[in-house]
Parts: C-alpha cells; structure tokens; sequence
C-alpha cells in the first residue's frame, strides 16, 4: 500500500529557478525512505511541498489519497516533519511547545500520550526546562517530539543528523528504527550514505531535481554496484603494459595496486584470464584482494556524471 | 474547522503577551497616563472647552486610540513575523489550519491584546479626568472592530516585512502622525481652511470621530462615515491577506 503518490510535481521559485523537474515518486507503508542527494538537489524543496510549507508549481501530490492542496486538512493531518534547522521559540518550555503542536494539529489533549513520547525520547526530565537551555541534542529530540506528537503515520526527518555527535546519531538510527517497528513510515533526506546504507529499505537519488536512480537498497547496490580486484604488485608499474589492454584496469598507489572494476554478477568476470596474463607477462603479485562498491560509491558516481554532464 | 488549532495559537499569543506584560501593556499605559496628566490635568485646566467637552475629557477617546492603533499593528505583525523570523513558521504552514483560522488566531490574540489595553487605559484615564460613556455598548463595538482592523493591518505588515524595522516604520512613521493629527487633541472644527478640509483625506480622523461620539455625543464627522471607514479598516487589510494566502507571496515562495 502505497501512502504518498508524487506525480510530475514541479516547482519553479519566483527566481526562476527550477528546483525539481517532474519528480515521480511513491512511498510504501511501513517502509524507511532515503532520498539522497547534493547541496541544492531539490530535497527540501520535496519535503517541503508534501508538507504544505512551500506551494508547488505543477503534478501532484497524494497523502493516503488526499490530495495535498484540495484536501489538505486530511492530507496533513497523517504527516509530520523535523525540518533541518533547529528552530523552536526559545522562551517555551519543552511540555508547552510539545502541547501546542498537537493542539495545531487539532488533536485533543493526551498528557499521557506526550508523557510517554517523552519518556521515549528522554526527554521527560527536561519537560520544565524552557528550550533556550537544551543542548542542540535535545532540541533536535523536542523537534522529533514536536513532529510525533500529533501521532501521524508519516514521518519526514530532513537531515536529521545534521551536525550531530557520533553518539546521538547512533540514537537517532535506534529511535527511527523503533518507530518503524511501530508502523510509522519514515523519509528521511541526509549527506550521509551510511545512514542510508544502515537503515533505508529504500532509496531515491535526487540531482538537480530531478530522480536519478530510485530502488530497494540492496537491489540498487547490486545493480549500479560494482566490484573492484585489487591486485598488490611486487614492482610498481609507470604505465598499464599494452598486453592487459583488453580489461577495464587502472593503476593506483602510485603504480604498486593493479585495480580491475567488474561485473560481479557477469557469467564472465575476466578474472582468470587477468590473472593467467599477468604471469605471461611477467608481472609479479604479492596479494590480492575485491571490493563490493557502497551506496557511497554508487552516490558519488551519480554526482559525478552530475558534474561531466 | 481546526477549533483547537485555533485555541492553540490564541493561547500561545496570549502567554507570549503575558511573558512581556511590562513592555505590552503597562508601558502603553505609563504613556497614554502621562498624556492625561501634561495635557488632561496641567495643560487642559489652562484651555477653553473643545466642542463643548472639558479638554482634559475630549482627548480620552483619542488618546485610547493612539494607543490602540499602535498596538494592535505592533502585536499583529510581530506575532507572526516572529516566526518567520525564527523559522517556526513551517509548523503554523504544515498544521491543518485554514488561512482564515491562521489569520483568526493570530488577529483574535492581537485584538484580545488591544481591547484589554484600551479598557485598562479608559480605566486609568478616569484617574486624571472627568470620562463619560454616552453608549458603553458602540464604544466596545467600535473598539473592537477598530482593533479588529489595525490588528489585520499590522498581521499583513508583518507577512510582508523582511526586517524589524520595517515592522516599525509603519506604526512610528505612518500610523503615529496620522492619529495625532486626527483629532486626538483637537476637533476638526477647531481647524480654519484650507486645513479643515485637508484633515478629512486622513482615514483616522473618522476613526477617533466616531469613537468619540460613542463617549460624548459629538463627532467631527457623520457617523456613517466613521462606520464606513471603519469596515474599510477591515476589508481592506483583509483583502490583501487573502491574496498572499492564496498566491504565497512571501510565505511559501
């Protein structure tokens, strides 16, 4: 079941510049979604236009079946969003701005319910203290607690762990994974692959607004993955030796690594014919050894046709 | 309709101004006293009568209204430049709120606000100077719907505005000259042409005229003016508020 269907949504600023360029997208119940993408990409601009904070310029955007514009209060009413930057009113205290958000969001008081997501998120202990005097740790907490307290299904983070400690980063993956155990769908946009690579099931690549590559984790590693051999020469080579002309090779470390990129999942990956080469042509190893690429490599790859285009 | 998102901004409104009564509330009401004082009590004992009125009593309505045209676009546009500002706007945006609810809340906050410092001031005013309330029910009528338009005014303000300053410069610059010299201190009839005539081009004129007539009976202007200017008062903030809601100028661009 799908519970956001994004078609052809374009948005165009008053600048005229064109920040996501027909974005087709859909979001499956209970999944964790990682949109990956550059500084500029178009990935708050998304987020921000499924939440009603940025109006689009054309397509459509669907929450649950509610169409985002015509049937907004229904549509919003499923989502919540952590945005990027910490902003919060610096003279309230955490309980009181937890309180208002859910009163925003029109749902009935429950002071059991927001006890409980306090605990959760450890934050208890801090409900009387006003948010000037909470760490940037907590704050990024109470922004999550803001964006749950209202209950939604859908959980937007939009770099979540930006500019925190390796500590709390850990704890943000544990709280996003409990959260999905506990049936809320999670998109979250981040710089950082591992976070991606750790906990998405699925991820979408933006560039320049528009999607670059989209699929389930592991099938996207395996499909723009590759596999790199590293072979460790005994004498450094100046220059790949004409006989091994017919592989895709490279030479790094200063021409002591023999580097071969394959495909790891071709009936024929050359490697024993490299191999029987190199010692007909005299090219003494010591060791070897392959690489599976990561999302990082796959990402970095996309950037960087990104750039050669 | 989204009742308790409603309440929930009126509520935060209200405790924001609760936080900062000194500045809100009692320091308006040191001003608008001192005004009583020099020109009600020194300076208005020395005086002849103004349309009939004792000076000190005459400039009372007025001197409310100064105090609430200031205040309600002061009120109005920092509540919700403030979030703009700090960029808690994005939970007001994505929250199941309607721009009429939005604009209820925070305007309904900022009126509350205004009403309670011109009854608080009505009440200090008959400390200094004799005050009578010819129609106690019109003159809450017309306070709150002059309110009501200076605080959708000052709302509008504060969704255009870039910076503080300009969040002041139409209350100090604009709104201030305009109310002295709209008959705060003097009845238009006072005035010799061409400046009798030139006077009424000034919107406020018909504002402190009708609010004065609920006070004593005398106005400078008919009263249907005075109720026309201020449904215009209204409206026309109004208008332009719902224009930027609908094209998000400013607000989701």
């Amino acid at each position: 079941m799908n519970v956001l269907e994004i078609e052809n949504l374009r948005k165009v600023y008053a600048g005229g510049f064109e920040a996501l360029k027909g974005i087709d997208l859909t979001i499956r119940k209970g999944e964790i979604f990682a949109l990956l993408g550059p500084n500029g990409a178009g990935k708050t601009s998304l987020i921000s236009i499924v939440c009603g904070i940025v109006t689009k310029s054309g397509g459509t955007v669907r929450v649950h079946g509610h169409d985002i514009e015509s049937d907004y209060r229904a549509a919003r009413e499923h989502v919540g969003l952590v945005p990027q930057e910490l902003t919060t009113d610096a003279f309230e205290t955490v309980w009181d701005t937890v309180r208002f958000t859910r009163g925003l969001f029109g749902k009935p008081g429950d002071d059991a319910y927001l006890e409980d997501l306090l605990k959760r998120l450890t934050l208890w202990d801090k409900r009387k203290s006003r948010m000037m005097e909470l760490s940037g740790g907590m704050k990024r907490r109470v922004m999550i607690a803001k964006a749950l307290s209202h209950e939604p299904d859908i959980l937007f983070l939009d770099e979540p762990t930006a500019g925190v400690d390796v500590e709390l980063r850990r704890d943000m993956w544990e709280l996003v994974r409990s959260l999905r155990s506990g049936g809320t769908t999670i998109i979250l946009t981040t710089h950082y692959i591992d976070e991606a690579e750790e906990m998405a099931d699925r991820v979408g690549v933006i560039r320049k607004g528009e999607i670059v590559a989209l699929g389930e984790k592991d099938e996207l590693m395996r499909r723009m993955g590759r596999k790199t051999l590293k072979i460790f020469l005994e004498t450094p080579l100046n220059a790949i030796p004409p006989s091994l002309s017919d592989w895709d090779v490279h030479l790094d470390d200063d021409g002591s690594t023999l580097c071969y990129d394959f495909d790891g999942h071709a009936e024929e990956s050359g490697i024993p014919r490299l191999m029987r080469r190199l010692d007909e042509s005299d090219i003494a190893w010591k060791d070897l050894t392959t690489r599976q690429s990561s999302l990082e490599d796959i990402f970095v790859t996309l950037v960087n046709e990104e750039k050669q285009a | 309709m989204n009742l308790r998102g409603v309440a929930a901004i009126y509520r935060f409104e209200m405790a924001r101004w609760r936080r900062t009564l000194w500045q809100s509330l009692v320091a308006p009401v040191i001003t608008t006293a001192l005004y009583f004082l020099v020109f009600g009590s020194a300076i208005g004992s020395r005086m002849s009568d103004m349309a009939g009125i004792d000076y000190g009593s005459f400039i009372v309505p007025g001197l409310i209204l100064l105090s609430v045209l200031t205040q309600s676009i002061s009120n109005a546009s920092f509540g919700i430049y403030f979030p703009k500002f700090t960029g808690t706007i994005y939970e007001i945006l994505s929250a199941p709120l309607s721009p009429f609810e939005t604009v209820s809340a925070y305007v309904g906050a900022a009126a509350t606000k205004s009403v309670i410092l011109a009854l608080v001031t009505l009440l200090t005013a008959t400390l200094f100077v004799d005050v009578e309330v010819q129609h106690p029910a019109l003159m809450l009528l017309f306070l709150v719907l002059i309110a009501l338009g200076f605080c959708l005014l000052g709302f509008f303000i504060g969704l255009l505005a870039n910076n503080f300053e300009q969040l002041q410069f139409v209350p100090l610059l604009v709104v201030t000259p305009l109310t002295f010299l709209g008959g705060v201190f003097y009845s238009v009839s006072a005035l010799a042409e061409p400046w009798r005539t030139v006077t009424l081009v000034n919107p406020i004129i018909y504002l402190v005229s009708g609010y004065r007539w609920t006070f004593y009976g005398v106005a400078d202007v008919p009263l249907g003016a005075s109720i026309l200017g201020m449904m215009l008062t209204i409206l026309v903030p109004l208008a332009a508020i719902t224009w930027i809601f609908r094209t998000g100028y400013k607000l989701k661009n």
